[in-house]
């Protein structure tokens, strides 16, 4: 008889209520990301007839395109051994595992057994809600009966339409999503970590407003009548001071889209007329891998010059380049600072005025965190050996 | 059997409230965590039977918003132990449980659905059925039992899901008739069956016909069901010298286990198919109560699952692979 333990990997499961009210989960440590919500798994095109495993959430998943062009996701482990089923191969749409050959179906049934004429009724993997949408596939790793599309972060900038670039992923950074969160919720770092790009003075001279919603919280600054910082001058392309705008949005528990850009000072870009400016968005849909991990999937996108290949070009150069672009100047940082947090348990973060986004985004992150600490759901049942 | 993984807990009988003449439902208040149980989940519960601890598990009942665990238990003319024990219970008596795990899960999504209840197999169709009426899901339940008298449940699911419950009522003469009920049924549809073992296999007939999917028949069984009446029969086992009653309360499994028998089991429900021993002789009829053989490997006899399969009319001998 099996020992009647379910698998924690399956269920959140709380010690106590006490524990459970403080969003603890069973080692005693603090849940760090909801499970009921749409994050982003891959690129569209990364997923093909072919199988590819992503941990999202704590969650192995093996990812692969039906022949009917829909994503399918599932648990990636085999319901008899727990072999990764990414390590097997797809015969047709269904995933046969490459230990014993048992075969699942894209819902997660299993559909063949070796050496019996019949397949038990428990067999099963997890199937996840998946979606394609904004060029990106999302997954939902919490309860499905919960999945809702119209929750999908809207994320249509990364579309390709109005608004282009080319973006990429960070797979496996190593740090927290939230230090990510922090960092795009508060741009004063630009002066500091991008001296000679992005990076001015006035952005940590000029006041800025925080905005916040039942799920969504807004950082807004207008930087007046500034000389342009060295990568806005290129953009505009012409010589003058500027009207310099970060309008960052994040959309609890993941996504960051940071509109900004610059205008020609005095033509009415505070007031909505950015028609003497140039205008781009940093987009970041950022996905838990497991506790102090994430994925990173970013673009920069703008709506001038949007045929000109060349400049999508470098772009993205400017943002990842060896080491020396933007992003890989934050990695460098976001990297250094889990490695501070790890050794420094219990430490607390203290805060400054200027944190005010990144603490409303992370309110709003806690705040889903504890109602599913509320309300813990079997998501499947694996019993322990 | 232990009860002392993390995962078990103590509980309080809330309250209890027969919903038939033979089923009564248990309200379950855990001391601890709370998880809600999904459609098709159960919870496990520590019985005594005979001064011997076991463990029981019943089929969660309704989705738990209030974070009572809900179990429906039907008296068993011939129980294992397991029933009788239930029954015995009365308000706020202390259980230890287990948190819900889910063998049967409910897929999400999909464009129809029928769901098909045979007696007390109502218990996970019921919060199905209620699940899928929160998402404006399309789908039927079918409930075949021997009365309304009997019908636990019924009402309180008629009030939320309306004329989409239908009764099938044996003392009516009616007979779910599975293909016309597949026949409807969207072509990416799926169907759930908890019910007897005949009822199962009807069901798996009619859906092998139909040349769909074997994956979009969804099923859990009782794992005590067959097609006879449980009765005592004699098991021998010449290698080992055996002759042994199985009483008709207990499984051959757990006679055989009792006896020192070296046997590997698993699922304990006939779906796996480790406790199967090879039969070398059988004086009667086998009732072959798994889901493991196929109609044609249960039609050659050449083994029975010992954990749930009995003999009727008289007495079997096995082999074992003790050497």
């Amino acid at each position: 008889m099996p020992s009647a333990v379910p698998n924690l990997k399956h269920a959140i499961v709380r010690e106590s209520s006490a524990a459970s009210r403080e969003g603890k989960n069973v080692m005693g440590q603090t849940q760090t990301f909801p499970l009921n919500a749409w994050y982003a798994a891959a690129w569209c095109h990364e997923i093909v007839h072919e199988l590819a495993a992503r941990t999202i959430c704590g969650n192995a998943i093996v990812l692969y395109r039906r022949t009917d062009g829909a994503v399918a996701a599932l648990e990636d482990s085999c319901w008899h051994r727990l072999l990764p089923l990414s390590m097997g191969r797809l015969k047709g749409d269904d995933v046969m595992c490459g230990y014993h050959g048992l075969v699942f179906n894209s819902a997660g049934r299993c559909t063949h057994m070796p050496a019996q004429r019949t397949i038990n009724p428990s067999a099963c993997v997890r199937a996840y809600p998946v979606a394609e949408r904004h060029r990106l596939v999302w997954i939902w790793p919490g309860d499905p009966a919960l999945a809702d599309l119209a929750k999908i972060p809207d994320f249509h900038w990364n579309d390709g339409a109005e608004w282009v670039g080319e973006g990429g992923t960070f797979y496996s950074l190593k740090c927290d999503y939230r230090l990510v969160v922090d960092n795009l919720m508060d741009l004063t770092h630009e002066t500091y970590v991008h001296v000679g790009s992005i990076g001015d003075e006035a952005i940590t001279e000029t006041p800025f407003e925080v905005t916040h919603t039942q799920s969504s919280a807004t950082m807004t600054r207008w930087m007046i009548n500034i000389e342009p910082p060295p990568f806005w001058g290129r953009q505009i392309g012409r010589p003058g001071r500027v009207d310099r705008w970060q309008i960052v949005t994040f959309q609890s528990p993941s996504v960051v889209v940071g509109d900004v850009g610059v205008a020609m000072t005095g033509t009415g870009a505070p007031k909505g007329d950015r028609s003497q400016g140039v205008n781009g968005a940093f987009l970041a849909a950022l996905t838990p891998e497991k506790d102090g991990t994430c994925h990173y999937f970013w673009n920069f996108v703008r709506n001038y010059r949007t045929d000109d290949v060349q400049l999508s070009r470098d772009l993205q150069r400017m943002h990842v380049n060896d080491g020396q672009g933007v992003y890989d100047q934050d990695h460098v940082v976001l990297e250094a600072q889990q490695r501070a947090i790890e050794v420094n348990p219990g430490m607390p973060f203290y805060n400054l005025n200027i944190d005010a986004g990144a603490l409303w985004a992370r309110r709003l992150i806690d705040a889903q965190i504890a109602q599913e600490a509320a309300h813990p759901v079997v998501l499947a049942a694996r019993m322990a050996g | 059997m232990s009860t002392s993984g993390h995962s078990w807990q103590r509980a309080r009988l809330r309250s209890v409230r027969d919903l038939t003449a033979d089923v009564r439902l248990f309200e379950i208040e855990p001391s601890g965590a709370f998880i809600a149980p999904t459609p098709g989940s159960h919870i496990k519960v520590a019985v005594q039977i005979e001064g011997r601890p076991a463990v029981r598990s019943y089929s969660t009942v309704g989705l738990s918003a209030d974070h009572i665990y809900r179990i429906a238990v039907k008296r068993a003319p011939i129980s294992r132990g397991g029933s009788a024990y239930m029954w015995r219970l009365q308000d706020d008596a202390l259980l230890t449980i287990s948190a819900p795990d889910n063998h049967f899960p409910l897929s999400h999504g999909c464009p129809d659905y029928v769901l098909v209840a045979g007696g007390i197999g109502i218990t996970p169709i019921h919060s199905m059925a209620l699940a899928l009426a929160q998402t404006n899901a399309s789908f039927r339940v079918l409930y075949a039992c021997r009365s309304a008298a009997d019908a636990a449940l019924a009402d309180e699911l008629r009030t939320v899901i309306g004329d989409r419950l239908v009764l099938v009522l044996d003392d009516a003469g009616m007979r779910i008739d599975f293909e016309a009920e597949i026949a409807r049924l969207a072509p990416a549809g799926e169907c759930y069956v908890c019910g007897p073992i005949g009822m199962l296999e009807a069901a798996k007939a009619a859906w092998q016909r139909s040349g769909r999917s074997a994956a979009g028949l969804r099923y859990e069984t009782f794992g005590n069901s067959g097609r006879f009446a449980s009765e005592a029969f004699r098991v021998k086992i010449p290698r080992l010298g055996l002759d042994l009653d199985v009483p008709a309360n207990r499984s051959l499994l757990d006679v055989l286990e009792a006896a020192g028998v070296g046997m590997i089991a698993d699922c304990r429900r006939g779906e796996c198919g480790l406790c199967v021993l090879p039969i070398c002789s059988v004086n009667g009829i086998v009732d072959h109560r798994d889901v493991f053989f196929s109609d044609e490997e249960k039609a050659a006899n050449a083994g029975l699952c010992t954990c749930v399969s009995r003999v009727v009319n008289g007495s079997i001998t096995l082999d074992t692979g003790h050497r």
